[in-house]
């Protein structure tokens, strides 16, 4: 009854969807007020009857209901309860179920917090939305539902994946689908704005903070994904250029560059038509994201099932989408876009570079991703562009964005006077050009070409960053502090350069070995020793695991004991193997249990992983500028309240 | 103006190539060595490096070539009924060992079981791309003269050769 409840839920979320699009829109272009207020409520009821949805799935799933298809094929009665939560998103039926939740939670938060905004501004961002909803509603219902029943109904499940048995993967798809999704949001202004044909620096104000957010989650839904791929899949590394790893980074790299020209728009009111261009194609990207993984076009580690009539769905939803918000750009951005003039020096010219570089980027990792796919089909064979090809790829627009942008920073808005700013980033030059060689030569013993600039950039970022917050600080009260804007920029491209010194020494430095050692051996590794002392038969709630306890030593000083797994699943059988990490925040030591090669002897693959933590650190600093930026008082203080103040103050002189 | 368009042109010239790779179904694709001979091969033997497993091993039998990896989920899914086809013993299986490390290889043959006459050991998967292989596993009917008769990707399952592989065995047998 309760899979029925849910089903229908969803069908009645559908009518809401179908409201909430058609009404809020016409009315809009008829000027009709009564239609137009339909907007805000529609979204609240679709909301609701989708959380309702979802909320039946998830009963589903703690009742053990296994005549549920999709409960029995990725549930089990032993699985841990917060596991039987997660694995409602851990395939496709199911996920898709919560990116409709996550859109209509958007939806509603627009309704919400979009009080100071025109009604008719509203009322098309609303309805646009509602098509959205309405395109993933029917993708649900006619190819994928979620609460398919299983005649006659098994006695236990399949079991969730034990590679998506982890807290880290139990958040991240979350994570990341509100990063996606969020990008709906810019996407709704911007065809809204197409569609009236106007666009101020107004607009670019409402639409800032939305992006800003979706970013901060993407950025997060990132780097989890890369922490679970690093301690998870027991090799070690924490980017592997993977087409679903690169379908979430590409809607990043644009989400960058859109706040970037949001910047612009907003401050200047230039840069219109490439803001919408960047707005319609970060959320075209995630779409794509989403098409790549469902269709099974591109074949990948990640394993979703893929099915032809889904993806054949998701591409003519795709087209509509993508091809219909284009022709509009293509009709109106040419009347939209206003001119005035900016020096060559000036921080216009800086954030269009940064848009440049941005979009070569994000083209870099499209190409390839779809290489083998373009390829094969102009009967070219069959090519694979692996990691090293993006290393090297993906380096040529970094290098220079990243110089790039510790100069940006500091530079006037309109028009920069060169001499004072030579002034400003000769300290932070010095400082990064000495730190960037001394630092991998202290610490590390050595350095290269490559690893001087990769530190040097760093540091280069992260001391321009901190030149404001700096500045700020050591004033006197009483004059202009920092903004929450500017403070969140600067936060921001600290945990950028973070981010580049973690990557530098990490790819530079880490080491790894491979040996098969008996218990009582010891081996070495980058000046630490790993003893194993002892392997033992662990009992987990659904597993049963090998377990290796090694002992690490630095210089023969005992600094910790990692406990290395190598767990089979009672249901499914396949082997998974969880790392035993000791993390410091200067290093990780890395061990993963291999196989057993004979009598008590077993191979180990060690790892010393250098500055590693700084990457997942970065990611939340980078997440933490994008909340400060978004506190910002501009965007608390409606302008009703606003004007109300000024009322106050204007009634009291 | 012709700039507004460009992104619309790019997109729908994209989206056509989607379109036909969505038509690329793997599991219909047909290799272009079917009727001709079987890829040039020869590996070093999964279980002992000093031996090698190659085309010389398939000449004069009607056999299949599967391409596995112990990576690849469908490879587990179709293990069982590999054993299976193993044990009732009417075709020989040789196995590619695809992009594969050796450890780990042997060691899931030794705990679910070894369906194979012989596997070749792939490691950096040059076998598999001169085989036009797609992604593992794939299975290929070789003909007594080592030529490819049929090609089969994804798990193999009962049903599955029982609509492919079970005619076509039984009219090179003729």
């Amino acid at each position: 009854m309760i899979p029925e409840l849910g089903h229908f839920a969803l069908i009645l979320a559908l009518s809401l969807a179908l409201c909430q699009a058609l009404l809020p829109l016409i009315g809009a272009q008829r000027n009709d007020a009564t239609m137009m207020s339909v907007a805000r409520s529609a979204a609240t009821g679709q909301f609701v009857f989708v959380a309702i949805s979802f909320g039946c799935l998830t009963w589903a799933f703690l009742q053990d209901d296994f005549s549920v298809l999709y409960v029995a094929s990725h549930s089990q009665l032993s699985l841990p309860t917060p596991y039987k939560v997660s694995a409602v998103w851990s395939a496709h039926e199911g996920s898709l179920l919560m990116w409709i939740l996550i859109l209509a939670g958007w939806t509603l938060a627009v309704a919400r917090f979009s009080g100071d905004m025109p009604q008719k501004l509203v009322s098309r961002v609303i309805g646009v939305l509602g098509l959205l909803s309405v395109g993933f509603l029917l993708f649900a219902l006619l190819t994928s539902n979620p609460f398919e029943r299983l005649v006659p109904a098994a006695l236990d499940g399949a079991d969730l994946n034990p590679l998506l048995q982890d807290p880290g993967l139990a958040i991240h798809p979350p994570l990341l689908y509100i990063g996606y999704v969020g990008f709906s949001v810019a996407f709704a202004f911007a065809i809204a704005a197409m569609i009236s044909g106007e666009l101020d620096q107004q607009w670019a104000k409402w639409t800032r903070p939305w992006t800003t957010v979706a970013w901060l989650f993407l950025t997060m839904g990132i780097a989890l994904g890369s922490w679970w791929a690093y301690y998870e899949l027991g090799w070690g590394g924490w980017w592997f250029w993977d087409p679903v790893e690169n379908a979430s980074f590409m809607p990043w790299l644009i989400g960058t560059a859109l706040i970037h020209s949001l910047a612009v728009t907003e401050r200047r009111g230039l840069f219109k038509s490439w803001t919408l261009l960047l707005a319609i194609t970060a959320f075209s990207l995630s779409l794509l994201g989403t098409f790549l993984v469902r269709s099974g076009i591109i074949v990948s580690v990640h394993a979703f099932a893929s099915d032809p009539t889904r993806g054949f769905f998701i591409l003519a939803f795709l087209g509509v989408v993508i091809v219909g918000a284009l022709a509009l750009y293509a009709w109106r951005a040419p009347s939209m876009d206003s001119s005035a003039g900016f020096a060559l020096l000036s921080r216009e010219t800086f954030l269009l570079l940064n848009n440049v570089l941005l979009v070569v980027a994000t083209t870099v990792v499209l190409l390839g991703t779809l290489a083998p796919l373009i390829v094969e089909m102009l009967n070219g064979g069959k090519i694979s562009v692996g990691a090293p090809w993006f290393e090297v790829a993906f380096l040529i627009p970094m290098l220079p964005l990243i110089f790039l942008l510790g100069l940006g920073m500091h530079t006037a808005w309109r028009k920069q006077a060169s001499d004072s700013w030579i002034r400003v980033l000769r300290i932070p030059a010095i400082i990064a050009v000495v730190l960037g060689i001394v630092i991998p030569l202290l610490f590390y013993g050595r350095v290269s070409v490559m690893i001087a600039v990769g530190c040097i950039l760093a540091v280069w970022m992260v001391s321009t960053a901190l030149v404001l917050p700096l500045r700020s600080w050591r004033r006197e009260k009483g004059t202009a502090g920092i903004t929450r804007s500017t403070l969140g920029m600067s936060v921001a491209h600290l945990g950028m350069g973070l981010f580049v010194l973690g990557a530098t020494v990490v790819s530079s430095f880490g080491m790894e070995a491979d040996r098969s050692i008996r218990i009582g051996e010891s081996l070495e590794l980058a000046g630490f020793e790993f003893e194993l002392r002892e392997l033992r038969q662990v009992q987990g709630p659904n597993y049963s695991a090998i377990e290796g306890v090694v002992e690490v030593r630095d210089g023969g000083e005992f600094i910790g004991t990692v406990r290395p797994q190598k767990r089979q699943y009672l249901v499914q059988k396949n082997w998974m193997t969880e790392a035993g990490i000791h993390s410091s925040l200067n290093k990780d030591l890395f061990v993963a249990l291999g196989d057993q090669l004979g009598d008590g002897v077993w191979s180990i693959r060690v790892q010393y992983k250098p500055m590693i933590s700084f990457i997942w650190i970065a990611a939340f600093v980078m997440a933490l500028g994008g909340v400060i930026a978004v506190s910002d008082r501009r965007y608390r203080v409606p302008v009703r309240g606003r004007q109300d103040a000024n009322d106050v103050v204007a009634e009291a002189v | 103006m012709l700039r507004y368009f460009m992104p619309l042109v790019v997109i729908i010239v994209l989206l056509v190539f989607f379109y036909k790779g969505l038509g690329n179904d793997p599991g219909v694709l047909p290799s272009q060595y079917i009727g001709k001979p079987a890829p040039v091969f020869e590996l070093p033997s999964l279980k002992d490096a000093s031996r090698t497993v190659s085309n010389a091993d398939l000449k004069g039998q009607v056999s299949l070539v599967n391409i596995w990896a112990t990576w690849c989920t469908g490879c587990r899914a179709e293990h069982g009924f590999l054993m299976q086809l193993a044990e009732q013993g009417d075709i020989p299986i040789y196995a590619i060992n695809w992009r594969d490390r050796r450890d780990s290889a042997l060691s899931f043959l030794s705990q679910l079981g070894d369906p194979y006459v012989a596997s070749g050991f792939d490691e950096d998967g040059r076998v598999g791309i001169d085989w036009g292989v797609y992604g593992a596993p794939e299975t290929f009917l070789i003909d007594p003269d080592g030529q490819v008769v049929y090609r089969f990707t994804g798990p193999l399952s009962d049903a599955a050769w029982q609509r492919e592989f079970v005619p076509r065995i039984e009219e090179l047998r003729q």
